[in-house]
């Protein structure tokens, strides 16, 4: 199967995204090998991919977090006076009993939680073997059209690829972690670890 | 592994949401800061994605928090807890959107041509560009000044599929189109991004930030 450089251009967003079929896609990377043009387009392409797709490119404003947490502070407390002023004016004694325990349970008493998700874990096990480049930053699954560096690649364990400082493709391991949601699902505490 | 935000949910983390949601619904407030903790940057982004000002997308993001917290009990379990704050924050948006329509200036190329083929104008070698550039400040306001100048219907394809990590089918059944839509739109904001940052991203002015000196930024 042959292609023109015009079919890669319309097919390169597929292909990064592991939609084209097979044979399709062993005719593009045959073209790219043989086409400088298509090689920029396909590799600018994924580099656009993976730049933005990075978390850091998520910012947010000084003091964000701050400030929606005032907000919403103070949409639950009006919401809890609303109740109790409810309570107060019309519910049988039964009733306010009831009330004061709602009450007692919402009221915001520091960040301890939060602090206990501050670092969830992204699922992936520990013991999957997976694909790290040299000079790479990221570990992939075997195939994952991300991985850049295909001439100095080593299979190791994921918890390996994480204590040496790769993090996860958020692409083949989102699509791999996708895969598996109907297999036996990890305890928090071990997607911690 | 640091991954205070993830677009990694594990179906492990989803159980969790879901105690998280159960213990909200039972009065536990403090277990919405918990829950929506992960997302707080995700919602903003898809807030500034659609209304490109950050005060409206700070103020749109708190309001769709707010509403998230509101309609808790409406949340259906099967779904993905991410994907509805997110739908929230897209909704918000787009209904200011159409309030203030007057004051947003669109580049020239929205809607139009979206069924073309759109053929790359720059052939620029392009290597992989290491992550740690995006340690540069400078870096991030030239990609978010990129992504900015294109127009709305690519941007907000783009963001809600490759920043916020949403599938196909979550971004077309957001943004209340198709998926091949969706498809197209990517595949063309993609394009479009590459053309304006190959020439520049890892040419003279990332080296040196000579941008300033007259060498093209993109």
């Amino acid at each position: 199967m042959v292609i023109k450089c015009e079919q890669v251009w319309r097919e390169v967003s597929d292909y990064l995204d592991g939609e084209v079929r097979p044979e399709l896609r062993a005719a593009i990377e045959e073209h790219v090998r043989g086409c400088q043009r298509c090689t920029a387009v396909l590799e600018g392409t994924r580099n656009v991919v993976q730049l933005y797709g990075d978390e850091r490119m998520m910012e947010v404003p000084l003091g964000f977090s701050r400030r929606l947490h005032q907000r919403l502070e103070g949409n639950m407390s009006r919401s809890r006076r609303t109740f109790l002023g409810w309570v107060i004016a019309g519910a049988a004694s039964v009733f306010v009993a009831g009330g004061i325990e709602v009450a007692r349970s919402s009221v915001f008493s520091g960040p301890s939680l939060r602090s206990e998700h501050a670092r969830p874990s992204n699922g992936v096990p520990p013991d999957m073997m997976v694909i790290v480049a040299e000079d790479g930053k990221t570990f992939h699954v075997a195939g994952c059209p991300f991985i850049h560096d295909k001439a100095r690649l080593r299979t190791i364990p994921a918890h390996q690829a994480e204590q040496e400082g790769y993090a996860p493709c958020v692409r083949c391991m989102k699509k791999y972690l996708d895969s598996t949601a109907s297999t036996e699902p990890q305890s928090p505490e071990r997607r911690n670890s | 592994m640091a991954a205070e935000t993830g677009p990694l949910e594990h179906p492990a983390q989803q159980d969790y949401e879901r105690q998280l949601i159960q213990r909200i619904r039972d009065g536990d407030h403090e277990a919405f800061y918990v829950l929506i903790r992960p997302y707080e940057k995700r919602v903003y982004a898809a807030a500034l994605a659609l209304l490109r000002n950050d005060a409206d997308a700070e103020d749109c993001a708190q309001e769709a928090v707010l509403k998230a917290f509101k309609n808790i009990r409406q949340f259906r379990s099967e779904a993905k807890f991410s994907t509805w704050l997110i739908q929230i924050a897209i909704n918000e948006a787009r209904m200011r959107r159409r309030k203030q329509r007057t004051d947003l200036i669109e580049p020239i190329e929205k809607d139009q041509g979206e069924e073309e083929t759109y053929a790359p104008r720059e052939f620029a070698d392009w290597r992989e560009i290491p992550s740690e550039t995006l340690e540069r400040k400078e870096v991030r306001e030239k990609l978010a000044e990129a992504l900015s100048s294109i127009g709305q219907i690519y941007r907000e394809v783009f963001v809600l599929r490759d920043m916020e990590q949403l599938s196909i089918e979550e971004t077309a059944n957001a943004l209340g189109i198709s998926t091949a839509s969706v498809k197209t739109r990517l595949l063309r904001a993609r394009l479009m991004l590459r053309d304006l940052l190959a020439p520049g991203l890892d040419g003279p002015w990332s080296r040196d930030l000579s941008f300033a000196k007259g060498v093209k930024p993109w």
